[in-house]
C-alpha cells in the first residue's frame, strides 16, 4: 500500500450520517439469513417445491433470469456508507463476475450468483448492515427517497427518517407479505420531487401546514408498466403520528380488495382506477377510523430516535463560493464542464452535491465494476464523510463535497472512468437490463442506449441540447420508467424482430405525465436516427430556457409526429 | 388434513361436517358458511360450533354469530393469497376470542405470519404435511425472536423493546 | 396438442446455479450443441416427460421446448431471438456467459 492508500483507509471516527443498526436490527437480519439458508436447504432437498420456494426466494431478492440467478440487494433510500460500498465490491469479486448494476429503485443487482452461494452472500451483506429483504415478491419493496435528501437547498424535511421508519415497519409484516402484487413506496421532502412519487403505489410528500407542522400528503395508485397511471391524493395532510396507521389502512384495503384473478390487473393502481379514488378514499378512511390507533401512539419517540441518525455531518464554515474551484475551472475546461453539468447546489455554503455518472459514452447504463465501486468508496471517505447515494437515475451521488475538493475529486474519478460530464443530459440514459439479462424482457434495451449515447457523444452538442431524459424499457413492465421519460423507448417484439416504440412527453416529477406514443415501432438501427431527428426539431423550435419537455408541451405532440411523418415521406422506412 | 398448533402436529378434536350430513347433537363440528344460519337455529347455545369461511368473507357476515362460535376456519385457496391474514385481523378486532384456523396449502414459512395475525392453528393437506414435517414448522416459528410491527400477536415487538430500554 | 412445426430442444435452468441447460442424450448439458433434438411430437413429448421428472428430482426448473433449426454442422440453433440470447449470453458483454466459454474465455 502506498502512503496515499493508507490515508484512504477507513477512519474509525467517521461521523454517522445514516441509520445504524441496533442489536434488534442486527439480530433480525441474521435471523433472516439463517431462515433463508434453511429455505435453500429445503428447496434443494425437495421439502419445498419451486412453486413454494419461489415467493420466499423473491422476498429475499433472488430472481431466476435469462442466463443465471439475479440477486437484488436493498440499498434503503439509496443511501450507503463507504464500508458498505466496499463490501458490494467484494461480493461482486467473490461470488459474481466483478461488477454490479445500480437500478431505477436505488438498489444493486448482481447478475450471476449461484443459488447455493446466496446464503453466504447474505451473510456477507449482514456483516455490513445490508440485506436483500423484500426487494422482490408480492410485498412492500424498498422504500425509495430523494437522492439529494438532507443536502438539497429546496428541502422541507429530510425524507430518509420517514423511509427508514417505513422500512422497519414493512419488514416481514405478518399481514402484508402476500399481497395481490408488489407494493412500492417513495418519499419526497423538497419543493421539487426527485423520487417520482407520483408513479408509485404510495407516494409520500412531506409538507408543512399553516401551523408549520410536518405532515404527509399521501398519493396512491401511481404506477408504470402495462397500464401507467399518475397517483391520486388519498390523504391531504396526514400528521406524522398517524402515518403508520394510515398506511396500514391503505394496505389492508389493498390486501382485501386488490384483484387476484389477473396478474396484470393486480396493482393498487387498477383498484383505484376501477373503483375510483372517492370510493378508495372512503374505504381507507373507514378502516383508519376503525383501527385501534393507540397501538401506534408511541411511534413519535421511535421516529425521533431514527431521525437522529440523519443529523447533518460536521460541515466546516466556508465561503459560499470556492476560489480554488473557480481557478481550477479556468485552468481546466474539462473540469469546468464537469462542474457545470454534474455538480448541484448544496444547502450548506461552500459545499456541493456531485453526481457521478454511470453512463459513460457507449457504456452499459448503471453498471459499475468492483474496482469502480472501491474508487467511489474511497472518494466518499476522502471527500464526503464516507456517504454515498444511489439515484433512481442509476447514478451515484456524493452528497457532501467541499467545493475546494472538487478538482481533486474530479481527477480521482477521471482516472477511474467515472467523470463523464453528462448528468441529466441526453446521454445520461436510464435503461433497464432488458433482454440481455432479464427473463421478462421482450427486447434488448442496453444496445439502444449505447447507440444513442454514441450518436450524441459530442459534449458541446449535449450541452447545447441541455436537460433531456431518455428512458428505455425492454418490456411493458417498464422498469426503465420509459412512460415518464421526456423521450421514452419501449422494446417490444414485432414479427419475430425487436421493435422499439417511442413515446414523448413523460415527466416523473410533481408535474407528472405519461408519455404519448409517437408512431409505429422502429428497428434498433433506426432508433438513433429517429431520436436525432426529434432532438434536431426541438433545437430548431425551442424558445429561451425551454427544455425538451417544455417545447413538446408548447408545440403539442402532433408537431413531433409530423417530424417522423416527413421522414417517412422522404422514403425512410418508418 | 393435518393440524399444526404450537409448532406440533396435533389431533384434531373438531370435525368438518359435509353439507349433506345431518347436524349431530353433540361433538365439535365445523359447518360451511351457507349452513351457519341453520346450525345456529338448530343447535343448543352451548354446543361447540365452528364455521369454515372463504377468505373473501366480510366480517359483518359473522358479527352476530361470533358469540356462538368457538372456532372459525379461514380458507386459503393458495398460500400466496394473503387475504385470510387480514380477515383474521378483522375478526380479532371484532372481538372473536375463539380458535382461529388457517386452512389450506400454507407452508411452514408462513407460520409466524399466521400467528402474528391472530391464528391459533394451521390446517394443511396430508401430502403437504409429509414434505413439511414438524421440525420445519417449529423451526419456522422460532426463526425470529422479535418482529418490527406493533399490535400483532406472537413474538415480541422490537419497538416495544426499544421503548422499554429507553424508559429503564 | 399444437401442430409440430420445427425440430425442438428442451431448455431449463439448473437449480443450484441458474445456468441455462439443455437436455442431451446423457442428461443436462451446458452446451446447446449437445442437446437432443425432437423431430416429431412424440419425441417432444418424451423430452417434456424427462424434464418433468427432473423438476421433481430438484435438478432443474422452468423447463420448456424451444423451436430450433439445424445448421450445417448439425447443431440446433433456436429460432427465436430470446432463446438465441440464452444460448450465447448478454450481447453487451461478450466476455460473459456461454459465448465466453465457447471462445476460450472465462464463462
Amino acid at each position: 500500500m502506498t502512503a496515499v492508500d493508507l490515508r484512504m483507509a477507513q477512519r474509525p471516527n467517521a461521523p454517522m450520517t445514516t441509520y445504524r443498526y441496533d442489536e434488534y436490527d442486527a439480530a433480525f437480519v441474521r435471523e433472516r439469513v439463517a431462515e433463508f439458508r434453511e429455505q435453500v436447504r429445503r428447496r434443494l432437498s425437495g421439502a419445498l417445491t419451486e412453486e413454494e420456494f419461489r415467493p420466499f426466494r423473491l422476498m429475499n431478492g433472488l430472481y431466476l433470469q435469462l442466463h443465471a440467478y439475479m440477486l437484488r440487494v436493498a440499498i434503503p433510500y439509496g443511501t450507503l456508507t463507504a464500508r458498505q460500498m466496499r463490501r458490494l465490491a467484494d461480493i461482486a469479486d467473490q461470488w459474481d463476475k466483478g461488477y454490479g448494476h445500480f437500478t431505477t429503485r436505488q438498489n444493486l443487482q448482481y447478475n450471476w450468483p449461484k443459488l447455493v452461494d446466496t446464503p453466504d452472500i447474505m451473510e456477507a451483506l449482514a456483516d455490513v448492515e445490508m440485506h436483500a429483504i423484500q426487494t422482490s415478491g408480492n410485498c412492500i419493496r424498498n422504500v425509495t427517497a430523494d437522492h439529494f435528501a438532507g443536502v438539497a437547498p429546496d428541502e422541507i424535511e429530510d425524507p430518509r427518517p420517514t423511509a427508514e421508519f417505513l422500512r422497519q415497519w414493512s419488514s416481514l409484516h405478518p399481514e402484508f407479505s402476500f399481497l395481490p402484487r408488489k407494493f412500492k413506496i417513495a418519499v419526497t421532502g423538497a419543493e421539487h420531487d426527485r423520487a417520482a412519487i407520483m408513479v408509485h403505489d404510495v407516494g409520500l410528500r412531506i409538507v408543512k401546514n399553516d401551523k408549520s407542522q410536518i405532515g404527509y400528503q399521501v398519493v396512491v395508485g401511481g404506477g408504470l408498466g402495462r397500464s401507467p397511471f399518475i397517483g391520486k391524493v388519498v390523504g391531504d395532510f396526514v400528521p406524522r403520528e398517524d402515518l403508520l396507521a394510515f398506511l396500514e389502512a391503505i394496505m389492508r384495503v389493498y390486501n382485501r380488495f386488490g384483484r387476484r384473478d389477473n396478474k396484470f390487473k393486480a396493482r393498487i393502481k387498477i383498484l383505484v382506477h376501477e373503483k375510483g379514488i372517492e370510493e378508495i378514499r372512503a374505504a381507507v378512511e373507514a378502516e383508519f377510523a376503525a383501527m385501534d390507533r393507540s397501538v401506534f401512539s408511541h411511534d413519535p419517540a421511535e421516529f425521533e430516535r431514527i431521525a437522529a441518525f440523519f443529523a447533518p455531518p460536521p460541515y466546516e464554515t466556508l465561503p459560499a463560493a470556492s476560489s480554488a474551484m473557480g481557478a481550477a475551472k479556468l485552468e481546466t475546461p474539462a473540469f469546468a464542464n464537469f462542474v457545470d453539468v454534474n455538480v448541484s447546489a448544496h444547502k450548506i455554503p461552500g459545499y456541493a452535491i456531485v453526481t457521478v455518472s454511470l453512463k459513460p459514452i457507449g457504456g452499459v447504463p448503471g453498471d459499475a465494476t468492483s474496482e469502480q465501486m472501491r474508487v467511489l468508496a474511497d472518494a466518499s471517505e476522502r471527500f464526503g464523510f464516507g456517504e454515498l447515494r444511489v439515484s433512481h437515475e442509476q447514478n451515484i451521488i456524493l452528497p457532501h463535497v467541499k467545493q475546494d475538493d472538487l478538482f481533486a475529486l474530479w481527477r480521482m474519478l477521471d482516472a477511474a472512468g467515472l467523470a463523464t460530464a453528462n448528468a441529466g443530459l441526453v446521454s445520461d440514459i436510464i435503461s433497464c437490463p432488458g433482454l440481455d439479462y432479464c427473463a421478462l424482457a421482450t427486447a434488448r434495451s442496453i444496445p439502444i442506449a449505447q447507440a444513442i449515447s454514441k450518436r450524441f457523444s459530442d459534449m458541446s452538442r449535449q450541452r447545447r441540447i441541455g436537460k433531456l431524459g431518455i428512458k428505455i424499457s425492454g418490456c411493458i413492465n417498464a422498469c426503465g420508467h420509459h412512460h415518464v421519460g421526456a423521450i421514452g423507448i419501449l422494446g417490444l417484439e414485432k414479427k419475430g424482430q425487436e421493435s422499439y416504440q417511442i413515446t414523448l412527453g413523460g415527466d416523473p416529477t410533481f408535474s407528472a405525465s405519461i408519455g404519448e406514443i409517437l408512431g409505429p415501432g422502429v428497428t434498433a438501427e433506426q432508433a438513433p436516427d429517429v431520436i436525432e431527428h426529434l432532438v434536431d426539431f426541438y433545437l430548431a423550435e425551442r424558445q429561451e430556457g425551454e427544455a425538451f419537455i417544455d417545447t413538446w408541451r408548447r408545440l403539442g405532440h402532433s408537431r413531433f409526429k409530423d417530424v417522423l411523418r416527413r421522414e417517412g415521406e422522404d422514403g425512410a422506412d418508418i | 388434513m393435518a393440524l399444526i398448533s404450537d409448532g406440533r402436529f396435533v389431533e384434531d378434536p373438531w370435525r368438518r361436517l359435509a353439507d349433506e350430513e345431518a347436524l349431530p347433537k353433540t361433538g365439535k363440528v365445523i359447518v360451511s358458511l351457507p349452513r351457519l344460519q341453520h346450525a345456529l337455529e338448530v343447535l343448543a347455545p352451548e354446543s361447540a360450533l365452528g364455521v369454515i369461511v372463504p377468505n373473501t368473507t366480510e366480517p359483518s357476515a359473522l358479527i352476530e354469530a361470533l358469540p356462538r362460535l368457538q372456532l372459525i376456519s379461514i380458507s386459503f385457496p393458495a398460500f400466496s393469497d394473503g387475504r385470510g391474514f387480514s380477515l383474521a385481523r378483522l375478526l380479532r378486532r371484532a372481538g372473536f376470542k375463539g380458535e382461529l384456523r388457517a386452512s389450506g396449502r400454507l407452508v411452514a414459512d408462513q407460520y409466524s405470519h399466521a400467528v402474528g395475525c391472530g391464528f391459533d392453528a394451521i390446517e394443511i393437506p396430508d401430502d403437504l404435511a409429509e414434505r413439511q414435517d414438524e421440525e420445519q414448522w417449529r423451526a419456522a416459528f422460532n426463526a425470529y425472536a422479535m418482529s418490527y410491527q406493533r399490535g400483532y400477536a406472537g413474538r415480541g415487538s422490537i419497538l416495544e423493546a426499544r421503548r422499554r430500554a429507553v424508559r429503564s | 396438442m399444437a401442430a409440430f412445426k420445427h425440430p425442438q430442444i428442451l431448455i431449463a435452468s439448473n437449480l443450484t446455479d441458474g445456468e441455462v441447460v439443455f437436455l442431451g442424450p446423457l442428461g443436462w448439458e451446458r452446451d446447446h450443441r449437445r442437446a437432443r433434438v425432437a423431430q416429431n411430437a412424440e419425441e417432444a413429448a418424451a423430452l417434456e416427460a424427462l424434464g418433468k421428472r427432473d423438476i421433481s428430482a430438484n435438478r432443474v426448473v422452468d423447463v420448456y421446448l424451444a423451436d430450433v433449426e439445424i445448421g450445417k454442422d448439425g447443431a440446433p440453433t433456436p429460432l427465436h431471438y430470446r432463446e438465441r440470447m440464452r444460448v450465447r449470453g448478454p450481447s453487451v458483454r461478450l466476455d460473459l456467459g456461454k459465448q465466453a466459454a465457447a471462445s476460450g474465455g472465462a464463462p
